[in-house]
Formats: structure tokens, sequence, C-alpha cells
């Protein structure tokens, strides 16, 4: 072998707390601090993952948060997610992992065999092979076959995710060197400073790489320099990636807990933000250059620094630019054979002692199975190593600074992408603004907190060893010979790039999409740069004309629950309730939600609701009904002006209304639309109340609201929404008088003193009641309002007199069956995005209004008059057929083919008409009645017949009787 | 998420907001208005590219105010109540 633990050192591991986890099945045994990649390499588990498209074999390549190739599955107790990153995970006992897109294990996974017909699926072959005949076919198969981890279907989250709203003078993104120098000197000029980091401990780069700040050890600074943060006040939060940067630079931060808890959802408004988020090594083209045991040279020097892991024992370093020195000397030191091919043939630094410099030289190709076993140079000189460590030069982590919108400029020098033009309140400090030394992180980030116009002082020294910046671009190249990686999670190769661009696919964006090139998980951390540095080399442009993809939030994946916080389960749409609902359940009550109001539909009836409801429906005309109506709208209309406002809000005339009375009217759009129905009631002179419809008490009231500050003032007008304040109880039915007299409201029911239509103020129990005479039932009707939390003994008065009068609780459906034999509509329901108040017959106010309301121009277009508009209804059928179906179209046939004249709205089995009812909105409908019209519903037809809206009653006897 | 300074509550989530229109769209009343002009008052919206007048309304106090705001960097430029007082 080749990976091993050392018997000491490791920073980041605590050897007296040992760990065991479990992956494909097998027991890794690890150390509190280790991850679970760091894990898994200490164990010399080579193969922890398989492809994408050609389930190739996948080792770990880096260990941070750009890792393409080591995901897993994570179970147990604590946990449950895919696709999580091996490599930042922290390892934990009882942790059940599985890597992906293997079955059974990575090892052995048995569609490895894809990998042999790899020519045969190049980029886009899914698009150009599954067209014909539909694409639909064949997606099932497919789909089963892609993804990488599996949801656990079973598993859900332990607890709502906390989301905080913070506030900062300075978010420091990074706690690197830069990022804590950056924090230091901003909290010296007396910011109020935030620092995050996605690792679980503050450092950075000092935590591997070696270097002596202000004359201490690295660690040691770094320990200082968090205490010194910490105990001033200022927040500092690790394992916490700053995901995304959104308009005026919110910023959001998922913040993990590994204790089983999930995660937490930051957005912290700065006032300024440094980044210092760092650089991505990049991997080095040649062909195999997938193959488990080639790694990321920084992160081997990671896992012998932090982890003690020395990840093999003949070991090839690669590289163009310095950085790889500092590991091939730490890897030779700690016993390893290392042998340094350097692509540059001068202006390196000194060769380390115990390692073998090759320069001008680079890898062409790695051979090996299931991991690498050597690799073969361009002078076709063969090595043999059981660990390849590539260093391909470094990409500024600048995703943050791009969704920011900062523009991006080319550095020849650097071979990346580095921070343009400033952004307002953003700086860039250390490797994310091209710095490599630690000397130049330092004055960067001296730089980015003047820029942001704080004094920047002291700055700290750097007195280690310096490296330098030196790098030799090192792309891939068109036409070179073998398979050569450039997404290692999204299967992409030098070859389909080379086939993007032959089918004209150059620019980055159709790059992106045609090959998926950074379209995974890892969003292309380490592919994205090389992809379009070769789609330059093809088209024959500059890096920089060929451009960046937009960058986009999140940098990486937050879990659902972060985002969702406590909009889960009833909390995603709080349901409004009655003050009586506990009394309703009590009463057998059954409850659905209707407009975002959980109501009693009906009261017992156990399996036979249909049966319970008819009951309801039928002895409500029988004798009297009780039906709470307390989610009925009613809004305060209050002022000088109020008359004349509801003047233009409604349809109808309003102010000629007298106090005391109330008039059923429409309220329109501007478009002519009819928006809401209901009754107003005037209680004096300048105080009226709108009643509008339960589940549109909102939309009404802005309504109000926006033309009372448009047009009227707010002096003129007032509006209060009192809809929950009150109570509404209505009482229904013949009988309904003698029972609400058994109250003693001390007022008169007298029909002459309380006609229908007319209000009277009474009390019960001390509280005032508002009595109004208004029906939706077509009966004698009393809509008792009284305090909400006063409700309960006058509804229980009304049940037990009601004993006496053989009174029936309704709820919702019955009333929707009695409304409807009355032809009573409900808006959104019998009407839709079209109709017109002289589509439900109430012509007279657009035929003889002379004062301006709200649309009433839109009623006299060509549209408006249109001969053949859709009309309110009812349908017959005869006694003993089923009710019509709601939705059914009524239908002419003009040389044989359907057409539709109109639905059915409403349908109900009416139990004291003894046969259907149903409204509807039909072409010319209001002067066919008596006529037949046949009605289609999913290809049966039946014939109905056209009728007036109201099928009982129509004298309205009964409001009286 | 952008910050929308409400003349009455101070900057809050452009959650909090509702957008109402655009500024300057008054009301042709009466009854003998154009079609045209009419559908102009209900459909026409000028979506400038740079600096847009606007009212907004902000759901949580219920005010309704004017915000000038350019669409493409998304400052916010200025906001003014109905009543014309500019807020700072
Ligand atoms: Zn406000």
């Amino acid at each position: 072998m080749t990976a091993s633990r050392l018997a000491k050192g490791g920073s980041a591991i605590d050897r007296s707390r040992p760990i065991r986890f479990s992956f494909d099945g097998s027991t890794v045994h690890g150390f509190a601090g280790d991850t679970i990649a760091s894990a898994l390499l200490a164990g010399d588990v080579a193969v922890v993952g398989r492809s994408f498209k050609y389930h190739r074999p996948r080792g770990i390549w880096g260990a941070g948060v750009e890792e393409p190739n080591a995901m897993v599955d994570v179970g147990g107790s604590l946990a449950s997610a895919p696709n999580i990153r091996a490599t930042t995970e922290p390892a934990r006992d009882g942790l059940v992992t599985r890597s992906v897109n293997a079955t059974p294990t990575a090892q052995t996974d048995r569609n490895a065999f894809l990998d042999r017909f790899a020519r045969f699926i190049p980029a886009a072959f899914y698009y150009k092979t599954f067209m014909w005949p539909d694409w639909h076919m064949f997606e099932p198969r497919i789909r089963a076959m892609a993804g990488l981890g599996k949801v656990d279907r079973d598993w859900t989250s332990p607890g709502i995710a906390d989301q905080i709203n913070h506030h900062c003078d300075l978010l420091v993104v990074g706690a690197g060197p830069a990022g804590l120098a950056a924090a230091k000197l901003a909290a010296g000029a007396g910011l109020s400073v935030t620092l995050v980091d996605d690792q679980r401990k503050p450092g950075g780069s000092l935590a591997h790489r070696a270097g002596d700040v202000d004359g201490k050890p690295a660690a040691t600074w770094v320990a200082e320099s968090v205490a010194q943060l910490a105990g001033a006040g200022h927040v500092i939060l690790p394992s916490t990636p700053a995901f995304g940067i959104y308009d005026h630079n919110l910023v959001g931060l998922n913040q993990r807990h590994f204790d089983g808890r999930p995660d937490t959802l930051w957005r912290v408004r700065p006032r300024q933000i440094v980044l210092a988020t760092g650089a991505i090594e990049r991997p080095l083209p040649f062909a195999n250059n997938d193959l488990p045991g080639i790694m990321s040279a920084d992160a081997a020097l990671v896992y012998l620094r932090r982890y003690a892991v020395l990840v093999g024992r003949r070991v090839v370093v690669a590289t163009n630019n310095d950085s790889a020195y500092e590991v091939a000397a730490a890897l030779a030191e700690a016993g390893a054979d290392v042998t340094l091919v350097d692509i540059r043939r001068d202006g390196m630094p000194d060769t380390p002692a115990k390692v073998r410099l090759v320069k001008g030289q680079a890898l062409a190709s790695a051979s090996g199975r299931l991991r690498v076993e050597g690799v073969t140079l361009d002078d076709g000189t063969r090595l043999d190593a059981d660990c390849v460590l590539v260093s391909g030069g470094w990409t500024p982590t600048i995703h943050l600074f791009g969704q920011a919108r900062g523009k991006l400029a080319w550095s020849e020098q650097r071979a990346a992408f580095l921070p343009g033009d400033a952004v307002d309140g953003i700086a860039v400090a250390g490797a994310a603004s091209g710095a490599v030394s630690l000397s130049e992180v330092f004055a960067s980030s001296v730089n980015a907190v003047a820029s942001l116009g704080e004094t920047a002082e002291p700055a700290p020294r750097s007195t280690g060893p310096e490296s330098t910046g030196g790098i030799s671009a090192a792309w891939p190249m068109p036409g070179s010979k073998g398979r050569i990686w450039i997404d290692y999670q999204n299967d992409v190769t030098a070859k389909d790039v080379e086939l993007a661009a032959r089918e004209n696919f150059v620019s980055v964006e159709h790059l992106k999409r045609y090959t998926t090139l950074g379209m995974a998980t890892d969003q292309g951390k380490t592919s994205n740069l090389p992809g379009l540095a070769l789609m330059a080399a093809i088209t024959g442009r500059t890096v920089p004309e060929v451009g960046t993809t937009t960058y986009r939030p999140p940098f990486t994946p937050v879990p659902l629950p972060s985002f969702a916080g406590v909009r889960v389960g009833e909390m995603l749409a709080p349901l409004r309730r009655l003050p009586l609902e506990n009394v309703h359940r009590a009463s057998g009550g059954v409850f659905q939600e209707y407009g975002g109001w959980l109501r009693p539909a009906h009261y017992g009836g156990g399996a036979d609701a249909d049966r319970s409801i008819q009951d309801e429906a039928l002895r409500a005309r029988q004798s009297v009904a009780l039906f709470d109506g307390s989610t009925l709208g009613k809004i305060e209309v209050i002022g000088p002006k109020a008359a004349e406002f509801l003047d233009f809000i409604y349809y109808n005339t309003m102010s000629t209304l007298k106090p005391g009375r109330c008039r059923y009217g429409f309220m329109l759009s501007e478009n002519g639309v009819v928006f809401d129905d209901g009754v107003l009631v005037r209680l004096d002179e300048h105080r009226f109340v709108v009643s509008c419809s339960s589940s549109h008490v909102a939309a009404v009231h802005a309504r109000l609201e926006e033309w009372r500050q448009d047009r009227f003032g707010r002096g003129a007008v007032y509006i209060h929404n009192a809809t929950a304040d009150m109570a509404t109880l209505t009482v229904s039915g013949p009988n309904a008088r003698k029972l609400v007299e058994t109250l003693e409201l001390g007022l008169s029911l007298d029909d002459a003193v309380l006609p229908h239509m007319a209000i009277g103020h009474g009390s019960y129990g001390g509280d005032e009641v508002r009595i109004a005479r208004v029906s939706f039932t077509g009966d004698r009707s009393y809509e008792i309002s009284i305090r909400a939390d006063r409700a309960e003994p006058l509804w229980a008065h009304l049940r037990q007199a009601g004993q006496a009068f053989d009174a029936v609780l309704i709820g919702l459906e019955a009333l929707m069956i009695l409304r409807a034999e009355k032809g009573f509509i409900v808006i959104g329901k019998d009407t839709d995005g079209t109709t017109l108040p002289h589509d439900l017959g109430s012509d007279a106010p657009r035929a003889k209004r002379q004062a301006d309301y709200v649309g009433r121009r839109s009623l006299f277009t060509d549209e408006a008059s249109r001969g053949n508009r859709m009309q309110l209804v009812g349908l017959t059928v005869p006694q003993g057929e089923a009710p019509l179906p709601t939705g059914g179209h009524g239908i002419t046939r003009i040389e044989g083919r359907l057409r539709s004249q109109g639905f059915v709205t409403s349908s109900y089995q009416s139990p004291t008409l003894g046969r259907p009812v149903a409204l509807g909105l039909i072409e010319r409908g209001g002067a066919r009645h008596g006529e037949a019209i046949e009605i289609q519903h999913l290809g049966k037809i039946r014939t109905a017949t056209i009728a007036a809206p109201c099928a009982f009653d129509p004298a309205g006897d009964r409001l009286h009787a | 998420m952008q910050l929308f300074p409400c003349p009455f509550c101070g900057p809050r989530d452009e959650s909090e907001f509702h957008y109402g229109g655009h500024a300057g769209n008054a009301r042709p009343d009466g009854a003998g208005m154009p079609a045209e002009g009419w559908a102009g008052y209900l459909y026409l919206r000028p979506n400038p590219k740079g600096t847009a007048r606007e009212i907004w309304v902000h759901m949580n106090c219920g005010e309704f105010f004017v915000m000038e705001r350019d669409t493409v960097s998304h400052t916010v430029l200025s906001v003014t109540t109905l009543g014309g007082e500019h807020a700072a």
C-alpha cells in the first residue's frame, strides 16, 4: 500500500477519541477531528465513488469545498443527506456513509462496463439519440441510471432550522491569513466585525502551510487573533460557508452544527464586506488524470499536516508552479519517495532535500485500474507511483465577487481571473485577489480595509519563507492523446469540449449547457477555467475573449430546511381559524379549508358526508339553521367622504343608502371584471361596513386603501379591517325570528322596525351585538355579530333554545346548496376573469349611473357590448337524474365539431326541490331561458334546460315568512 | 434581497413590499375617454432601462409611496410619500 496514518502529528485530530463509522458497509476507524475523507485515506480506501456517466472509479481529489469526486450519502441517527462532500463532512461515531452512483459498492460497481462504451456516449449523446419517437419513452430508464446520491424518503428533519437576521459594520468571508488580518485591522478601526469560514477551525492555509507571523508560529498567531476578536465581542462563525451575495449586498450564510440539529441560516446585512475566500488548486491535463490516487498537491499537504495521513509511499508530484515544492518537501520529510516533475525548465525554487526533480516535463498519461500505478512523461519516461499529486495553478475563489456583479480581469501572469473593478462596499483580499506569498496576502488585507475607507494598521508581518508566484500555464490542448478529464463530476473530457467546438457551441454558456461542464453539484470549481481555456485554444481566442459563465448562488449546496425555516407543514400557509373552532369540533364539525379559512364543511355523518350535508340543507328550509359566518369580511369605512368614496368603489350607488340599512353590490376591477360582491351596511352618516367574501378580505382591504390614498386622501376616509374583531352567528329559516327572540337582545324584531336589509343594535350578556337582516339562504335570516371572545355563550344559547325548534347546525357545504337553489353567486366560482356585472343580470348602474366609478369605462368597450357574452343562468335536468358535472361545457355542433358555449359553475342535488340545481355561464344565456342545451364532460353528453338562476322561491316570499 | 426605504418605517426587505404600477399613470375619468386612452391606462407600461418612477406599497404599514430606482443597478434613488414629502 500506500496511504497510511503516521504515528504522530495531525493538528486537527484528537487521538484520545477514536471513532468508528461505516462506508459501503465496511467499518472505518478514525479520530475525532477527522473528515470522512481523511479517515478513508488513513484506511487506504482508494475508490470512494463512481463517476456520473461512465461509472469510472474515482478517489479523493481535494480537501475542501471544491471536491468533485468524493461524495457520499450520509445516514444514521445524526443525519441524512445525499451527495455530501466527504472532504468537508466531519467523521462521527455511528455515521452510515455510502458511495454515490455505485452498486453495490464503489469498489465493485456493476455498471463499470459502461466505461467500455464511452466512445459511443460523448457529450450530447442523449440529446441526439433519444429524440425519436419521443424522449419521454426513454426518460424513466435514463433517469434511473443517472443522478448521484439517493434521498432517504422516510427521513424527516429533526426540527426546524433557525434563521437569524444579522447586522454588522464589516463581514469578512474567510478566516485564513487574509481574512483574519482584515478582521483585526477593521476591529482596530472600531468596526463591529463578523468573521465566517467554511472550515471547522479558523486559519485557512496557515493550518497546513509553513510561515511565521509577527515572529510567532502561524498556529499561535491564529489562536491569539481569534481569541482577541472574540474577546472584544466580534462574531466568529466557523463551519459557516457564505453561499451567496444577493441584491444590496445581503449575504447568505449556512451555519453547520454536526450534532443532529438542522443548520442555521444567517441573513447578514453588513455595511461592508471583505472577501478573503482563498483560491482553489487546479488539476493538470493528462490522459486518465481521473484515476484514484491522483490528487491535488495542496490537499496532500492538508492530509499530512492536519490529519497525519501520508497519502502515498511512491509519490510523483507534477506541477507548473511553486506551491507544490513545499508539498514535495513535506512528503519526502515524512518518509515518502518523491519525484517532482515540473513543466518549467528554469525560474524554479531550490529543489527540496530528498526530492528528485525532473524539469521541463509534463505528465502525458497515468495508468492503473482501480488506482494509479504509474505515469508516463512527455518524453516517454515511465515512473511507478502509488500516488500522483498535481498542481495546475490556483484559481482565485471569486464566486461571491462575481455574484455581486463584480467584473473579472484576466491576469496572464497568474494564469487566472482576478477581481476587476471595485464593487461598492466590497473589497477582496488574499489569494482571492491573486496574492501568493504571505507578505503579499497581508499587504492585500491592508489595501482591502483601506479601500473601504477605514484606517488599516498595524499590518501583520510575515516572517516565514516566501513563496513566489511563478507559474507556467498548463491548459488542456486540442488534439491531445487519450481521455483527459476536465470536469470529473460530470464526466466531461477534452474530447467533449472539442466536439462542442466542432458543432459550434463555442460560446461559454453554450459550451456549459451542451457538455454539462460545470453543471454538477461542485459547479465546476476545479473544471471551469481549464474547460474554457481549452475552448480558447481550439477557437484561436484568448481566455478572456471566451469569458466565464455567470456566477450565481449558492457557492456550496444549502439544505432546503435552511431556506424553509419555520415555513414547513402547517406554517407554510397558516390557516385562519374560527373563534368557535373547538365548539364546532365538539359538535362533530368536519373541517376543511375554504379560501384560507378552516371551517366546518358539515357536522357528523361519518363516512356518509353527502347524506349529512343533504340532511342539513333539508332541515334548514324546514325550521331553523345555525351557521357560523364569522369569516365574512367586515371592513369599516369611516370619514366625511366615506359615502363619496364608496360610490366610487362600488358599481352600485351607495350614498343614497339610509343609515341603518344594507345594500347588495359589486366591486369591479378597472378592467370592468367583477372583483367582489357583498352587502354594504350604513351604520350612520359617515360610517359603513363593507362585507366582502371570506377569502377576499385582504385583497378588498388593499384595494380600498389604494384608492383612499391615491384619490381621496388620509383626511377624508379612514379604513379599518374589523373582520377578526367580531364573530358573526347566523340564524336562518322559517323559525329564525322565534329563535332570536329567545336571546332577548333588547331590540324590536318587528319587521316594520327591522325589515329585510336593515340592521339593529342590541346587547347580549352586557356586550353590544349588531343584527343584520341579510340572507344568503333565501330564508328569513339574522346575522348576529358580537365580540369574538364573547361569542361562545351566545352560540350555546342559540343551540339550547334551538332544540325546541329542531334547529340544525349547518356547515359550508349545506350553505352552498341553499344559496345555489336561490341562484346566489360565489365570485370566482360562478364568475371568471372575464365576467362583467351585466353578465350577471345587473344592468341598471351601467345604464343609468352618471358619476364615475372603478371599472366604468371598461363596461362600454366593444368587448363589453358584444352580443354573445356568457351570462349567468340556471341549468335544470329532469328529476331522478344526477347533478350536472361542475366544469362541464355547454356545446353546439358546427359541422360535426363541438364548440363550447360556456360551462357549469355550480351544481348540487337539492333535497328541498328533490332534483339537481345548477348555475352556469352560457353564451346569450339570459335570453335563452327554456332552451335545451347539451352539456359535455369527459366525452359524455347530457341534455339540460336553460333557466333563470333562481330555482327556489323566485318571488322571495320566504325572506319575510 | 433588496432593501427598500419605506418613508414611514425605514429600510425593510423587499419581500414586505408590493409593486403598484408606474408613477404618473393618471386615471382618465369619465365615460368619454377614447378606448385607446383607456387601454393605455389599463395595460401600457413603460418598463424603462435605468431610472424608473414607481408606486410601491409597504404591506406592513399599508402605506403607498413613490420610489425612484435604477432597474439596472437596483440602486434606490429616492422615496416620496403620496403627500409629496421626501424621505431621507
Ligand atoms: Zn412602512
